[in-house]
């Protein structure tokens, strides 16, 4: 089975790199780039019968710095 | 007095650590990540820059989980004295031994360069060799340097005087100028200026020798 977890950097945390990324859509020409924020999606290949409970550990413990990020779990076939 | 000054894949500055540590009179080794315990006698573990597991996920996220880190982790619990160094800043972080977090620089571009810094403390084992408002140049050399910490965070910071080193010309975005933090007990510093890279004139300048030979001091009196 597979699981998704998807770290964003939380609400009113400055994001460099998405500021970055958005200064050059920008300068390309693409208008109307509000604003840009990046992250990671982390897939993983679990052993059946996991728990979501298991991967919101993993996340907890590494996955994620819950200082500045935030992260969510979507749990595959 | 032993220091033992812990080496991750990707570190370094463990050899300079080392031998900062030595300049001050210590007898210094290096100890593998893969270790589940310090060695025998350690007085201080230095923990020290470098790209530890490559900065994947995230800097020093990996090496925090390393077997060592649990021995380390330990020993600052019963009171141990560590210092952190750049990389190995963000490792004692990501351990949650020290409050906050590292980001990347604001400028996004890696600095390296001398940085004049202000000491911010004189009270704590690692810089009572130096007078309070004291300013040093001590070289920096990070992409990911940017201090950033919570409101309650920096209140708690400021009223219990951990703020150890603050950059005068903030070369990264850090909050309130941060450059080092102490720990509760004010036995674990973590910085990301580099003190083992003046030790000495050759090196453009010798500033972070008295870090070391506080440390010594403290640790000769205790």
């Amino acid at each position: 089975m597979k699981a998704t977890v998807t770290v964003m950097l939380k609400q009113g945390v400055l994001d460099p790199q998405g500021e970055a990324v958005k200064s050059a859509l920008g300068s390309m020409g693409f208008e109307g780039v509000g604003g840009v924020r990046q992250g990671k999606v982390i897939e993983l290949d679990l052993a059946d019968g996991t728990s979501e409970a298991q991967v919101t550990e993993m996340c907890e413990k590494l996955l994620a710095n819950t200082v500045i990020e935030s992260y969510r779990v979507e749990m595959g076939a | 007095m032993k220091a033992a000054v812990v080496q991750f894949p990707g570190s370094n500055c463990d050899r300079d650590m080392a031998v900062g540590f030595r300049h001050a009179g210590f007898d210094a080794s290096l100890v593998w990540h893969k270790e589940t315990a310090l060695p025998e006698g350690v007085d201080v573990v230095g923990v020290p820059g470098g790209f530890s597991y490559g900065d994947y996920l995230r800097c020093g996220a990996i090496a925090a989980q390393s077997p060592i880190m649990r021995a380390v982790k330990d020993f600052a619990a019963k009171g141990g004295h560590v210092l952190g160094v750049c990389n190995g800043f963000q490792v004692l972080c990501e351990t949650q031994m020290l409050p906050g977090v590292l980001m990347r620089n604001a400028g996004l571009k890696f600095v390296c360069r001398s940085e004049p810094l202000e000491v911010a403390t004189a009270d704590s084992p690692f810089t009572n060799d130096y007078s309070a408002g004291q300013g040093i140049d001590v070289p920096i050399a990070h992409h990911d340097g940017n201090y950033q910490i919570d409101d309650e965070g920096l209140t708690a910071l400021r009223s219990e005087d951990r703020i150890a080193f603050t950059y005068r010309d903030n070369p990264n975005g850090s909050r309130a100028d941060i450059a080092g933090v102490l720990s509760a007990n004010r036995r674990v510093l973590g910085m990301m200026p580099h003190p083992e890279r003046a030790i000495e004139d050759a090196q453009g300048g010798a500033d972070g020798a008295s870090l070391f030979a506080a440390l010594a001091g403290a640790l000769v009196a205790a």
